[in-house]
């Protein structure tokens, strides 16, 4: 990391689905797990609802990270909900790309509502990879 | 219903109520600052704390504020939606408010307990949330909810003492029930047990006689041999198709589903010298202990003996180790069970049990432990570190407590061995879109506040498939997820969500993107005039996840309740800071 990353506090928006989790979230309040408070979580009612325009909107607004999270493949509370935000993620990947915005600012994950601990590991280990990146350069150019 | 008017040029009235949850949230985010804050934000006319808003003081300040400062919109920041929505959104109800122009805002399970130990960072994080919960408020929109009649039938999945329990239950109220069991015979893991604890009544006779009032229930239909095939449809309205051995289906409709499907008993091959000889586990112990008591009843001998001089038990095999790290709960008292019945057919028999922690809590159980070591039952205490060795016709054990080795012969070995995730779990569990935990138990929507409901609506559960219990409580839980089901069965009608999509026709040009994401045939296309077409959505058949939303290309289809609009409107608070 470098120095001017350190104590960079990273802005993330994290969508979870309603089933899997935001149930996750929850269940890693319960439990205590701690986190860092970087992230701020938009409640959607399943993973497929995420539009490329959600996560670019996040981005062109100074967002450090962006994080998609779902049910596992095969337990989508809609059957297939995941599998259109895997297409999703990936579409918008590619145009972050075009638009020079690192690739690694965004991620995928599936978090069941039984794992806490997984979605609070996944809110560390995201926190930490977006702080290596350090801001976003389109921090400076936002309203 | 709502009393509320939309104009575009007036402000939208917000009010905002923000919890302490005594001090589970109020013990590290300054709640009276986020009211503070709350106040200053666009739209919102009133804020206030409360030191439970969930509580029949809080709800009522909601319904007295929302007349006396006529809000159009209401924020509670609390706990979470998953368990308290329901609430709040009756609260706007009973005060004239449609209950989707409610919003939660989750400051407690997502802040104050996963930031403990940075009051500051979530006191911001709290009030960022608090912001972006008031800027999609003010775009919620009323929405109106279907009735939909209720299919007054219950399909149980699992035909053991459990799923026959809730059946026989539900039977009696009047409702019809189908049974479904994987197995030729009704009965599940019962039939399997001899002896049940802690009074060492026969198991045989209980289940029977639960056998007997199934058979004997006219609105009970039994599916033996037969497995859940497909299940399609929502609360109320289930369309189920059963699947025997032979590939035969049967189809019905059912309102209601409650999963019974038990547990298994680990195998624990490759441990201890696991042979299902002279090293077996419990439940092979058991069917030993009835065959020979069985014999001894047919040669009439008298008294009952067994030719066992010692059987050393070994506790936790598989169970409380990295791998599977949780205590099965029925293992120590089994051992017992089984310990007291071999000193029964021969009082000669040492029986010893080698245990980590012996876990008999309870009035009935800790005096079944006592009993038990006043029948001579040896317990002696081992831990990780030291493994029992099972060696030829030996033992060898490191006392804890005694801190020596032993060696103790043995003319049998019994492994007691964890309750597992039924077979099967996985893919029930995808069917009926159930969550499972990581141990694949099936998981429920709140431990203490639903524990036999799934956050489905209209799916419970009960019994050793949720979580290793004894069959007193999975018996309670049988009557418990019969109750429950019931209030779906007694209804006429079930209203379904309002959160759907909607289409504005105007936008949409016909090109059926919507028709092809959607799992539930809910939009269709539909001929308005020769050669335009445009999407409709039945509402009863949307199930309201967006995905049509998310892929159509004009915007026609929107997502109520997480429409572009609102969802935008949350991402621009999240980032655009006002301190």
């Amino acid at each position: 990391m470098t120095n001017q990353a350190e104590g960079f506090q990273p802005r993330i928006v994290v969508f979870a689905c309603n089933w899997c989790s935001y149930a996750g979230a929850d269940l890693a309040g319960v439990s205590r797990i701690q986190y860092p408070p970087t992230t701020r979580v938009i409640r959607v009612m399943c993973s497929g609802r995420v539009t490329p325009g959600f996560i670019l909107e996040a981005f062109r607004l100074g967002a450090d990270g962006v994080l998609v999270t779902g049910c596992h493949p095969g337990d989508c509370h809609y059957i297939s909900g995941n599998e259109n935000a895997v297409v999703t993620v990936d579409k918008t990947g590619r145009l972050m790309n075009v638009l020079g915005i690192e690739a690694a600012r965004l991620r995928l994950e599936w978090i069941s509502a039984a794992e806490g601990a997984r979605f609070a590991r996944i809110m560390t280990e995201f926190t930490e990879q977006v702080q290596a990146l350090g801001p976003t350069a389109l921090k400076d150019t936002t309203l | 219903m709502s009393h509320v008017t939309m104009t575009q040029n007036e402000e939208t009235r917000v009010g905002v109520f923000v919890c302490h949850c005594g001090s589970n949230i109020a013990g590290y985010v300054d709640v009276a600052a986020v009211t503070a804050y709350a106040r200053t934000l666009p739209g919102v006319v009133f804020a206030q704390d409360n030191m439970y808003t969930c509580s029949d003081g809080g709800l009522t300040e909601i319904k007295t504020a929302i007349k006396t400062h006529a809000l159009e919109r209401v924020v509670v920041a609390a706990c979470t939606p998953r368990t308290h929505e329901p609430l709040f959104r009756d609260a706007c109800r009973e005060a004239g408010l449609n209950p989707y122009l409610f919003e939660f805002v989750n400051i407690r399970d997502q802040c104050s307990w996963v930031h403990r130990l940075e009051p500051e960072a979530a006191t911001q994080k709290a009030k960022d949330l608090v912001r972006m919960g008031v800027a999609k408020a003010r775009l919620l929109q009323p929405l109106e909810e279907q009735e939909m009649p209720v299919e007054p039938v219950a399909l149980i999945v699992g035909g053991g003492m459990i799923g026959m329990t809730a059946a026989v239950n539900l039977a009696s109220r009047g409702f019809q029930v189908k049974l479904v069991e994987r197995e030729p015979e009704l009965g599940g893991m019962m039939l399997r047990l001899d002896k049940l604890y802690p009074t060492q009544d026969d198991a045989q006779p209980l289940i029977q006689q639960r056998v007997a009032e199934v058979r004997r229930s006219k609105t009970i239909e039994v599916f033996t041999a037969s497995t859940l095939h497909a299940i399609k449809g929502f609360v109320g309205n289930y369309d189920v198709t059963v699947r025997d051995r032979e590939g035969r289906l049967s189809s019905f409709k059912a309102g209601t589903v409650i999963v019974a499907t038990g547990a298994r008993v680990f195998t624990p091959h490759g441990m201890y010298g696991y042979d299902g000889e002279r090293v077996v586990t419990q439940l092979e112990l058991e069917k030993q202990i009835a065959d020979r008591r069985l014999q001894i009843a047919n040669c009439n001998l008298q008294p009952a003996v067994s030719n066992l001089k010692r059987v050393v038990m070994i506790q936790c095999v598989g169970a409380r180790i990295p791998e599977r790290p949780y205590c099965s709960r029925i293992c120590c008292t089994t051992a017992i069970k089984n310990a007291l019945e071999l000193r029964e057919l021969n009082p000669e028999t040492e029986v010893y049990i080698l245990y980590r922690d012996t876990e008999t809590q309870g009035t009935r159980y800790e005096a079944y432990y006592t009993r038990a070591r006043e029948a001579g039952i040896q317990f002696i205490r081992y831990s990780l570190d030291h493994p029992p060795q099972v060696g030829e016709g030996r033992v060898v054990v490191y006392d804890e407590l005694l801190g020596a080795k032993l060696g103790i012969p043995y003319d049998l070995v019994v492994l007691s061995t964890p309750l597992v995730a039924q077979e099967g779990a996985h893919e029930l569990a995808q069917m009926l879109k159930v969550p499972l935990d990581e141990h694949g138990f099936f998981l429920e929507a709140h431990v203490k506040l639903r524990p036999l409901d799934f956050a489905t609506d209209g799916v419970y559960v009960a019994g050793t498939c949720r979580w290793p219990s004894h069959l007193e409580e999975t018996i309670a839980q049988a009557y418990g997820a019969a109750a429950r089901a019931a209030t779906i069965l007694t209804k006429e009608h079930v209203t379904s969500s309002g959160v759907v999509a909607r289409v504005d026709e105007s936008l949409c040009r016909g090109c059926g993107r919507c028709v092809e994401v959607c799992e539930f045939g809910a939009p269709a296309l539909v001929e308005v005039a020769p050669g335009i077409k445009v999407a409709r959505v039945n509402p009863v058949m949307c199930k309201g996840c967006g995905a049509c939303a998310s892929v159509c290309p004009t915007g026609a289809m929107a997502a109520l309740h997480f429409t572009d609009g609102q969802v935008m409107a949350m991402v621009r608070a999240a980032l655009l800071n006002q301190k």
